[in-house]
């Protein structure tokens, strides 16, 4: 019987990239996926007659650049297109607009509090200086603080190194932005609500916390940090959808020799004398694999897929106490034209970005609060694109794609499971608050997908319905990353490897976790990596 | 108390607020604004060779730069300096405040009365430098390259003074040159003859007033207008006509940045980075390291980042130093590189020109101590100098030379002269 040189559990996309980094070591190398696509939760389909949906994520900002070089992307037909600034609606009949032009932005903010609109450019500053801090960590390997091995002492001496480069003042600001609530951090430099509360929308993103609750500001710069084409913080979208990404991943994986197998899910991974040997999918059918890579998150690997007795129990002690709460959904809709916002402009370039309608702090925490309770948002926080305004390939002209990010739903409805009505009733949330600010927006859809967590664990397979397979705090990040003396791609299995977001450096459709568990891999089979590219270089 | 004025008198309603708020939505049409002055401008830009200055359409030039520069230093040269960042100081407190705030002392600096200064924040970085006018005892005017509301606020918290941000309200023209005296005169502001050079005053114009400084970017005789907004236009027509037989001209940026290079003067964001626009940690300057050390006066009362800088001298830890060079040769050394006996680099030329004033090769740059402060011997520019899609690589001799590069006594005259 044949022994694949790897399996990967999952072709999402870091299972993608990692597969694609071992072929092209001249590895044979084998992809299993549950479903019949690819893609994971950077998926495309085309769900009713000429829409493709981006189901789960739906904007491009992390996936890191020297992936998308060396996989050779662009020839697969990946392109990735900034996109506008967005909007916060207020409840008065306004709305606060970024806009890109750095002045237009300040006259923006100017007519809410001509104090704050002077007080971006620090605020730009400072955010700015921490990505930069962070940047380079993405592409590496976080050092085992614990080991004595030259490798891990000179990662951590290059840590360190880097610390010790930042001067005291942002030294405290590092520290701070790691562990404070985005509210506290945004309180620092503005003081009108709405700007505060349309900066904090990215410390909240996927995340079972609150704007007030510690750790949020690092989860503000997780999506910072990213980039297009170096323009960075810029966040665009991926041409086809966020499918584009997954779909040029598998085809320059098939054209360097790999094998893609779809519907075929995995029930367990085999395990003899503590290792790795291959697969058992849901139908009995073993392959054998000289090592297995799970692009599935920590829980549902090792959870699920192994059984309790092969494995040490500080450590599953810790995977079972791994936070991966699910805190969101998605409503994506198909509209039979562009909807219209009395308050907006008819030329805004606001469609073309991305909008919101929580106005205030205050809101944004009231929403968590329902999360607490156990049930979805009445007031929930949406982040909506319709990248039909710049993207011509996912809607017939002249109608559109409208993907909506939805927070706060519960893993669970008052403890147990959702039911359709209530998805229903999370949905109607989300149409009402639209329709608020757009009369006649029911009238307009022509088919909409509503996807509460139950629906994302059930069909990309995320615990608990967690984006980020795994929240992004700081006891979950990097040598903690998903738990401590594991953070570094390998498991305590022989043969078995992580590579999905539950790794450092986390969530996002980023591909630096798939790219870095490459790396140890062929170091592990005493492989060149002298065809992945190291980190670009911050100047 | 500090307070913002943010136009909401007690009367008006919420909902004027918001129809006010929503009215200005409009703003994201024209990502470039005219000044008060654009009409004027407009039907001169010959060259429509514009740039962005703060959110402003400005030009480069209006018709050309060589001949815009020699407007300058032979006749007069109009310049609209609207964008530039204009903050109003006001109340019992003032004074205080902008002592407590910039690096000079404001207590010297009297009513009718214009000084240069710099601010730091607590590290004693220069967040920008710009000039001070005192229109009354309890009231000032800020402008500046950059925006600092935020600032000024925050220090403003426990003074009685209220700071109010007017760069789109206030319009501002500088009139430069030999003549601008003479054109002033006989555009009717009776007394102007006697503003000395830094003296402020008010003057009638078109049913209010102007104020008139003898101040600017030149190293020339000249004077700054700063007028309401409403009141530009006319302001304009006074000057040009009255000035016309005097040869006054509308002159861009580009005419301008080569007199202030002459005149050995610096600009924030081009000379140094300011504090709040650093991301690289090792940008931000001292006053000492950007040649504003002289605006220190330790006797002062307390100001921002005066431990800092008062540290940074006793240990030594002043790393930079700003410099004006005379470079061997015509040929200028923009962005090059200067060296230490040719082979050491010590730091690179942020401004430089051939001076037409001077004849001679004029560069300013910022050198890593101890070059440029006790060692200045043997220092070298490499130049690159693109010619025909080939560099001519140049090694020039650079000699440290003192700033202002060019002394115009007509600029300091008592009473001024006709040209």
């Amino acid at each position: 019987m044949k022994a694949w040189d790897a399996i990967i559990i999952g072709g999402g996309h870091n299972g993608l990239v990692n597969a694609c980094y071992l072929q092209r070591a001249g590895l044979d190398v084998l992809v299993v996926e549950k479903n019949g696509w690819v893609g994971g939760a950077a998926t495309s389909r085309e769900l009713t007659p000429g829409f493709l949906y981006s189901n789960c994520s739906y904007v491009c900002s992390l996936f890191r650049p020297e992936i998308m070089r060396d996989l050779e992307l662009p020839r697969f037909g990946l392109q990735v297109i900034s996109y506008e600034g967005g909007a916060v609606f207020t409840r008065d009949g306004d709305y606060l607009a970024n806009y890109r032009d750095h002045d237009a932005h300040r006259r923006e903010f100017a007519r809410f509090s001509k104090r704050d609109a002077e007080a971006y450019d620090r605020y730009a500053r400072d955010v700015t200086r921490q990505c930069r801090f962070i940047q380079p960590l993405l592409m590496r390997t976080a050092p085992d603080p614990t080991s004595l091995k030259p490798r891990d002492l000179g990662e951590l001496l290059y840590l360190g190194k880097k610390f010790a480069g930042l001067s005291a003042e942002e030294m405290a600001l590092t520290l701070r932005f790691w562990t404070m609530s985005i509210s506290e951090f945004l309180d620092e430099y503005f003081e009108t609500d709405v700007i505060k509360a349309n900066f904090a929308l990215s410390g909240i993103i996927g995340t079972a916390l609150g704007p007030m609750s510690p750790g949020t500001a690092y989860v503000l710069l997780h999506h910072y940090m990213g980039e297009v084409d170096g323009s960075v913080g810029a966040w665009g979208y991926a041409r086809g959808g966020m499918g584009a990404v997954t779909k040029a991943l598998a085809a320059s994986f098939r054209a360097s020799g790999g094998t893609i197998r779809t519907g075929a899910e995995v029930d367990h991974v085999l395990v003899s004398r503590g290792k790795a040997k291959g697969v058992v999918l849901a139908g009995g059918e073993e392959i054998h694999g000289k090592l297995v890579v799970s692009n599935a998150d920590v829980k549902r690997t090792f959870l699920k897929l192994v059984e309790e007795k092969e494995l040490p129990d500080i450590f599953l002690r810790r995977v079972k106490n791994f936070k991966i709460r699910g805190s969101s959904g998605k409503v994506n809709i198909a509209l039979d034209s562009l909807p219209e916002f009395p308050a907006l402009p008819k030329d805004s370039p606001v469609y073309r970005g991305d909008m919101h309608f929580t106005d205030s702090m205050e809101r944004m925490e009231r929403a968590y609060d329902d999360w607490k309770a156990g049930r979805w948002s009445t007031d929930p926080f949406l982040d909506m694109v319709i990248p039909t305004t710049l993207d011509p390939t996912m809607a017939p002209p002249g109608k559109h794609f409208m993907s909506c990010f939805v927070q706060y739903a519960p893993p669970k409805i008052a403890g147990r499971e959702w039911t359709d009505a209530d998805r229903d009733g999370f949905a109607e949330s989300v149409i009402a608050q639209i329709a608020e600010y757009s009369p006649g927006f029911r009238d307009r859809i022509v088919h909409m997908e509503v996807r509460t967590p139950r629906e994302i664990e059930a069909e990309v397979g995320l615990t608990e319905g967690n984006i980020f397979q795994g929240e992004l705090t700081f006891d979950q990040l990097l040598f903690n990353r998903p738990v401590p003396g594991y953070a570094q791609y390998r498991s305590p299995l022989g043969g078995l490897y992580m590579c999905g977001s539950s790794t450092h450096p986390g969530g996002g459709v980023m591909g630096a976790p798939g790219r870095n568990a490459a790396a140890e891999i062929l170091r592990d089979l005493a492989k060149s990596t002298s065809h992945m590219s190291p980190a670009h270089d911050v100047i | 108390m500090a307070q913002a004025t943010s136009k909401k008198p007690a009367a008006r309603t919420a909902n004027a607020a918001v129809a006010e708020r929503s009215a200005a939505q409009s703003h994201f049409r024209t990502l470039r604004l005219g000044t008060p002055f654009q009409p004027r401008i407009d039907a001169l830009a010959k060259t429509q060779d514009w740039y962005n200055w703060a959110g402003y359409r400005a030009p480069h030039s209006l018709w050309d730069e060589e001949l815009e520069y020699f407007a300058i230093r032979s006749q007069a040269a109009l310049f609209d300096i609207s964008p530039m960042t204009k903050y109003r100081i006001e109340g019992p407190d003032a004074e205080a405040l902008l002592d407590r705030v910039t690096l000079r002392d404001v207590t010297k600096l009297r009513p009718g009365r214009v000084h240069y200064t710099a601010w730091c924040d607590d590290e004693g970085y220069v967040l920008d430098d710009g000039t001070l006018f005192r229109l009354s005892p309890t009231r000032f005017r800020l402008c500046s390259q950059e925006r600092h509301l935020p600032w000024l606020l925050d220090s403003a918290l426990g003074f009685d003074v209220t700071v109010e941000e007017e760069t789109e309200a206030v319009a501002g023209l500088a009139l430069q040159g030999p003549t601008s005296f003479a054109v002033l005169r006989d555009a009717g502001f009776a007394g102007v003859e006697k503003l000395r050079i830094f003296d402020l005053a008010e003057f009638p114009h078109d049913g209010g007033t102007v104020i008139i400084s003898r101040t600017g970017f030149t190293g020339d005789l000249g004077y700054e207008l700063f007028v309401p907004a409403d009141k530009a236009l006319s302001l304009w027509d006074q000057l040009m006509s009255a000035g016309e037989p005097r040869g006054v001209r509308a002159i861009g940026y580009t005419a301008l940045n080569r007199a202030r290079l002459e005149a050995g003067l610096i600009v924030a964001n081009a000379d140094f980075t300011t504090a709040e626009h650093a991301i690289r940690a090792d940008r931000p300057r001292m006053p000492d390291e950007i040649g504003l050390g002289f605006m220190i006066d330790l006797e002062k009362d307390h100001f921002n980042g005066r431990r800092a800088i008062l540290e940074a001298r006793a240990k030594r830890k002043l790393r930079h130093v700003l410099v004006g060079l005379e470079i061997e040769g015509n040929i200028p050394a923009e962005h090059a590189i200067v060296y230490h006996k040719k082979s050491q680099e010590i730091g690179l030329v942020s401004a430089a020109m051939w001076s037409p004033m001077a004849k001679r090769n004029i560069a300013i740059a910022s050198l890593a101590r101890p070059y440029g402060d006790t060692v200045v011997e043997d220092l070298w520019v490499e130049i690159y100098a693109m010619r025909e899609l080939r560099y001519q690589k140049l090694m020039k001799r650079a000699k440290v030379v003192a700033r202002p590069f060019i002394k115009l006594d007509r600029r300091t005259a008592n009473p001024p002269a006709d040209f």
